[in-house]
């Protein structure tokens, strides 16, 4: 692969540009929803890092050269300290154990027994582990691509 | 080396078709238990409409820390044969 003689057209560009903003909206929003409908933080992570390979692909060098590793890298490290904090934060009771729900305080109300009612401030912890691992997920992910990206040119 | 590897082709489909005709009829899983229980509970105690969100994250959180750690350490590994010296 040269690097110099590579050119891509301003179509693509554009295009690319254009697609991240709802592939990332879509999945920020399986991240939010992971505890009411199906998706969660694995799958709206797996998402966001969609958005950024298909910015890798099209951009090609300029992308490498805006996105700095260190900061996925801090990123990822932090969503992991987050999630096992947030597990430890349980040990009053259990490792894991699930101390916002049904408190009242964040995330806390109760739901009702049978279908879906919907009610997004529910489940407790579940929807702070979502936001943890949805980032881990595409920070990780998001480097994998970066880094080979990077050694293929 | 051809009739040793029928005789194992045979083993394995002998096995598989006694398998088949060993499957329970469908609709009636054997022990149901821990799914009436979880169907039941997790609306009361995780408070949460998704029931595979409340297995997958508080009933079974040790095997989501496993997973995350696991990509963690493939994350690791990729950073580890890209680096530049």
């Amino acid at each position: 692969m040269h690097a110099e003689n590579e050119k891509n057209s301003k179509i693509i560009e554009f295009a690319a540009l254009g697609l991240m903003v709802p592939i990332i909206t879509f999945g920020i929003y399986v991240i939010a929803h992971g505890h009411l409908t199906p998706g969660g933080g694995f799958q709206g992570g797996a998402i966001m890092a969609t958005a950024f390979a298909l910015l890798f692909v099209s951009l090609g060098k300029k992308a490498i050269e805006s996105i700095k590793g260190e900061v996925l890298v801090a990123l990822e490290c932090i969503a992991l300290i987050g999630f096992i904090g947030i597990a430890f934060l349980g040990m009053g009771n259990t490792f894991f154990f699930n101390f916002l729900a049904n408190s009242g305080v964040l995330f806390g109300e109760k739901v009702p027994f049978g279908p879906n009612s919907g009610i997004f401030s529910s489940a407790g912890v579940i929807p702070l582990m979502n936001f943890f691992v949805g980032l881990e997920v595409c920070c990780g992910l998001t480097l994998i691509f970066f880094l080979i990206f990077k050694g293929a040119d | 080396m051809k009739q040793l590897k029928l005789v194992f082709f045979s083993i394995f489909a002998f096995f598989f078709v006694f398998a088949m005709l060993m499957l329970r009829p469908f609709g009636s899983p054997q022990r149901t238990s821990m799914d009436h229980y979880i169907i039941e509970n997790s609306q009361k105690e995780a408070a949460c409409n998704n029931v595979v969100s409340a297995v997958v994250f508080d009933y079974r959180g040790f095997d989501t820390l496993g997973e995350s750690t696991v990509l963690f350490a493939a994350v690791s590994g990729v950073f580890l044969l890209f680096r530049r010296k």
